[in-house]
């Protein structure tokens, strides 16, 4: 344990304790900005600088390990005076047209003005000596340089959590900036549009793309039809923007707030959800079929899961050669988008070309997703609108909703049904779990066997998970799987991806079926979701999933009676001629830049 | 205070046999050749100024069994040339310097880093790196040198974003600790020296600590190589001993009108006239890597800052805001006040921001672009106004 004093206090901390971390933890608080808990340290900002006793200059309190005997202050004059100069300097290169940003009162820079550089000005305006440029060339999120401070959690996040480094710092001095690859467009580069990015801008300089107003729009177009779908990881992070701790379910009072809003039909994505196990369920076992009884040599697997459109953007540009592993399902938002305007306009009977198909995501990837021209199998755009967790938050206090003392409300019926395997598709080896449920009932007639049905060894924060599944006692349509050993792999947060796709390159990997999700946590740690994100909030959204498939009656997705019926009345059996048609697609070869 | 008076000196350019240097310092130790070093009180010969003693002290005392030394060969402060020419005459001595350093600290590898403009001296060096390999072989090293090259990038001079460069990285610099003592290039114990540093060493080897001791004062033994430019009759490199005053070196080099002389390059300090006597080059006055600059009654100190701050704000490397954003706000201020869109009294907020800058930036570029600024602003304030 290493001793050191801290504003006089005396303190004891482990070895390598950074003066910030110990300064926490005697509730003394130091202003950071670069600093981010899911991120390596940069100590570029020097917000946190702090006095030693001793020393020539300040220090760094999130770059400075503690040593023996170290005297630190946290708020002397000399501190004082520099953390003020560096915020106003911030300040000086900064576009602060606070009132017009969509992050207005949800911005570092803003609380660190508010705190020190209120008032008068010291410095000259700098903005407009700098010939900063507004990338709105992604369909995902906007990059307005004259927001961005270099602190760098962006090129970090980019790097670090996704080993795709779309973003990086290029140039030096006062042209130093934030770019990509030959300072190409963002929707030109490898950029996955997870939008990791997005959730660690401490300003207003990557933010999502908005459609709020055009969905407003569309629900005071009277001769509009607006569905809304939800999808599973919403309902367990949207009271983080409207007020609640995270990890508050609030799947009742979101269905009535959306209600509220006017949308004329309250849907959920996890029915979709549950249509894409029974699809991508069946895919496997046709190709596990294929492959072990047939000997078929063209079917590739491992088969990998391809709900999550980060990490399928991610494989088109890096893995290219992997294209025909991935599943051909949909994601279940594109799944519900087509079902939405052919069998729900039928069953409705609506004209679907007045339907405007709306989802809500916890992910950003999703606009880009759904403005794929593969997207149209219904002849129009199958979902018109995406918008995140956060826009939503912002329409419900738009309207001035008392979300808070709302009653809790059903989803509505046709494509609204879901089960505890749908919504544990938010965290990270929940299609995983639901697939296996589903998938090994078909295959023994009998409930996976893990207690209460928690296939525990696909669960948790591990970067990448594997199990063994041993199938025993097949019924005979399935006997040629008797005795067989199925592998599986998880793995969130494309770093993770990385690992297993270099092993399946080499040769390496031995698994049949592979769950990638792009975001740490999965979708509950999306690109979508409220701001801020560290592994404390994403653990508790991913309790809180469990607790939701806990709570619910039906927990396998065969069982979710939407689902039977739709296969009864509309797609006859999963991958039926229909469903190739409105349920699947195919994907595209990207360059790496 | 010491005053040594200016003395000529012939070490760093001396003809010597330095195989036979080489040799006496493969017999000795590494804890006596450090020894060496720390009797003679080498400070570093890039301007910092530490001593070279305790930094091989320090590598040699990591238990990591790869450990390198680096030649900080990317002399880019404004006004320096003496490394160039030192490798151009002697780069044996340089290459020799490394061998003992490697040897003193346990280092097998070492890395020139050359800067980007010296690439055409690359083909001689070479080939006298060829010989100097198979003569150190013969005496029996285990060592050997490879060269790198810089791109042209001031900030890259700095030591650990030296190590980003070597490493294909941007050559941003690093936060510290660790140092690179402890984890330098490739994260492995790397004790970085200067060029004339390193011939230096090698010359302490050759006549002895005590030898040494002799030249300069307490504070900055020994002599050091100065790169003399502007406003003098007499410009280019000139060895002489540590300990004078900037009187006595303006006496000897200036032109009867010198009204200032820039110390140190841009990262160094402005010394006017009225301090000319007052003020000794050395550690224990204005220190020097060797930029020397004169300036006559000719010249507009207004210029001379705003050509510094022209220079730091294209070349610092952009990552910390004091330095990325204060040297804009030092031109910008400047031009300001210049041209009377800015009150005078604004010159007062911009020498607390050189303060704030010197205390918060996160290397040595930005903490010391406050002293160019205030010892000129501090100095010829009517000049920076009228």
């Amino acid at each position: 344990m290493i001793n050191l004093l801290i504003n006089d206090q005396k303190i004891s901390v482990k070895e390598g304790t950074t003066v910030l971390a110990a300064a926490k933890e005697l509730k003394i608080n130091i202003p950071t900005l670069c600093n981010h808990d899911d991120l390596c340290v940069a100590g570029n900002c020097r917000v946190c600088v702090v006095e030693q006793k001793g020393a020539r200059t300040l220090i760094a309190s999130c770059a400075t390990p503690v040593t023996e005997g170290m005297e630190i202050h946290t708020n002397t004059l000399k501190v004082r005076n520099a953390r003020k100069h560096v915020v106003e300097l911030l300040l000086s290169e900064h576009r602060a047209d606070c009132t017009k940003c969509y992050k207005n009162q949800n911005c570092e820079l803003q609380s660190l003005a508010n705190e020190f550089a209120f008032g008068e000005h010291v410095f000259l305006d700098l903005v407009e000596d700098h010939n900063y440029t507004i990338d709105r060339s992604s369909a995902s999120f906007i990059k307005d340089d004259s927001k961005c401070i270099r602190c760098q959690r962006c090129v970090r996040t980019c790097s670090e959590l996704q080993f795709v480094s779309a973003i990086s710092v290029a140039n030096k001095g006062s042209h130093q900036k934030i770019s990509s690859f030959h300072n190409r467009p963002m929707s030109h580069v490898v950029c996955t549009n997870c939008g990791q990015c997005v959730n660690r801008c401490p300003t207003g300089a990557l933010v999502e793309k908005t459609y709020i107003d055009q969905v407003w729009d569309a629900i005071y177009d009277p001769d509009k039809h607006v569905v809304v779908q939800t999808a599973p990881a919403v309902r367990v992070a949207l009271g983080e923007d409207l007020g609640y701790d995270p990890g508050e379910r609030v799947t009742g009072k979101m269905v009535n707030a959306l209600r509220q809003l006017g949308f004329n039909s309250v849907l959920d994505t996890d029915f979709s959800a549950d249509l894409t196990i029974m699809e991508e369920g069946t895919e496997l076992l046709v190709r596990l079929k294929k492959a072990l009884v047939d000997g078929d040599k063209k079917i590739s697997l491992p088969m990998f899961t391809s709900c999550s459109p980060g990490w399928i953007k991610f494989i088109e540009h890096k893995y290219p050669e992997f294209l025909p592993n991935l599943s051909t399902c949909k994601s279940p938002q594109q799944m519900f988008g087509a079902l939405a305007k052919t069998y729900y306009a039928k069953k409705r009977n609506l004209d679907p070309s007045k339907i405007v198909s709306v989802s809500i995501m916890p992910c950003v990837a999703k606009k880009f997703e759904a403005d794929r021209p593969e997207m149209r199998a219904s002849g129009f755009k199958d979902v018109d609108y995406v918008l995140t967790t956060r826009e939503l938050a912002v329409m419900i206090k738009q309207a001035g909703i008392d979300f808070r003392n709302l009653e809790d409300s059903n989803y509505d019926s046709i494509m609204g049904d879901s089960t505890g395997a749908a919504v544990i598709f938010g965290a990270t080896g929940g299609v995983m779990e639901a697939a296996l449920r589903t998938a090994y009932e078909i295959v023994t007639g009998r409930e996976v066997p893990f207690g209460n049905l928690e296939i525990t060894p696909v669960r948790g924060m591990e970067g990448v998970k594997e199990a063994t599944i041993k199938i025993e006692g097949c019924v005979d349509a399935w006997k040629f799987l008797e005795g067989a050993e199925l592998k599986v792999a998880i793995a969130h947060g494309l770093i993770n991806a990385n690992k297993i796709m270099r092993l399946v390159r080499e040769g390496k990997a031995p698994y049949h079926f592979v769950e990638i999700m792009a975001c740490p946590g999965g979708c509950i740690g999306g690109g979508g979701q409220p701001i801020p994100t560290n592994i404390k909030i994403r653990e508790k959204r991913m309790k809180a999933i469990y607790a939701e498939d806990l709570h619910m009656i039906r927990r396998k997705s065969h069982e979710n009676p939407d689902v039977i019926a739709i296969y009864k009345d509309f797609l006859e059996k999963p991958n039926s001629h229909k469903s190739h048609e409105l349920l699947h697609t195919h994907y595209v070869e990207r360059d790496n830049y | 205070m010491e005053n040594k008076g200016l003395t000529k000196v012939d070490i760093i350019f001396e003809k010597i046999d330095p195989k036979a240097v080489l040799i006496k310092a493969y017999k000795m130790t590494s804890a006596e050749i450090i020894q060496d070093m720390l009797d003679s009180g080498l400070k570093g010969r890039g301007g910092a100024g530490f001593p070279t003693g305790l930094k091989w002290k320090y590598t040699a005392a990591e238990k990591e069994p790869e450990k390198y030394i680096i030649c900080n060969a990317d002399e880019g402060e404004p006004g320096t040339f003496k490394d160039r020419e030192i490798l151009d005459r002697v780069s044996t001595k340089v290459h020799g310097g490394m061998a003992i350093a490697g040897k003193a600290i346990g280092a097998k590898k070492g890395i020139v880093y050359l800067r980007g403009e010296y690439r055409y001296l690359l083909p001689k060096l070479m080939i006298e790196l060829d010989s100097f390999h198979k003569m150190i072989k013969e005496i029996g090293f285990d060592f050997s040198i490879e060269y790198k090259m810089g791109s042209g990038a001031y900030i890259c001079g700095e030591e650990s974003a030296l190590f980003e460069s070597i490493e294909g990285k941007r050559g941003e610099p690093r936060n510290k600790p660790p140092y690179p003592t402890v984890s330098g290039v490739y994260n492995k114990p790397t004790s970085i020296n200067n060029v004339e540093t390193l011939v230096t060493a090698m010359m302490i080897i050759n006549h002895g600590a005590k030898n040494f001791t002799q030249y300069g004062t307490k504070d900055s033994r020994g002599s050091k190589v100065f790169s003399v430019s502007g406003d003098t009759p007499t410009p280019g490199i000139f060895e002489l001993e540590l300990g004078m005053t900037v009187q006595q070196f303006v006496n000897e080099f200036g032109d009867g009108d010198t009204k200032a002389v820039q110390v140190g390059g841009a990262s160094g300090f402005c010394v006017p006239r009225k301090k000319f006597a007052e003020t000794i080059i050395g550690f224990e006055g204005v220190p020097t890597g060797g930029s020397m600059k004169l300036f006559n009654s000719s010249r507009s100190m207004y210029n001379v800052l705003h050509n510094y701050l022209d220079f730091f704000n294209e070349e610092s490397c952009g990552q910390c805001t004091p330095c990325r954003v204060g040297c804009q706000q030092l031109l910008k201020g400047v031009e300001k006040v210049k041209k009377g869109e800015a009150k005078s009294t604004y010159l007062n907020e911009l020498m607390k921001l050189a303060d704030s800058m010197k205390i918060a930036a996160k290397c040595g570029l930005g903490q010391s672009v406050g002293n160019a600024f205030k010892s000129i602003v501090g100095n010829f304030r009517e000049e920076i106004i009228y």
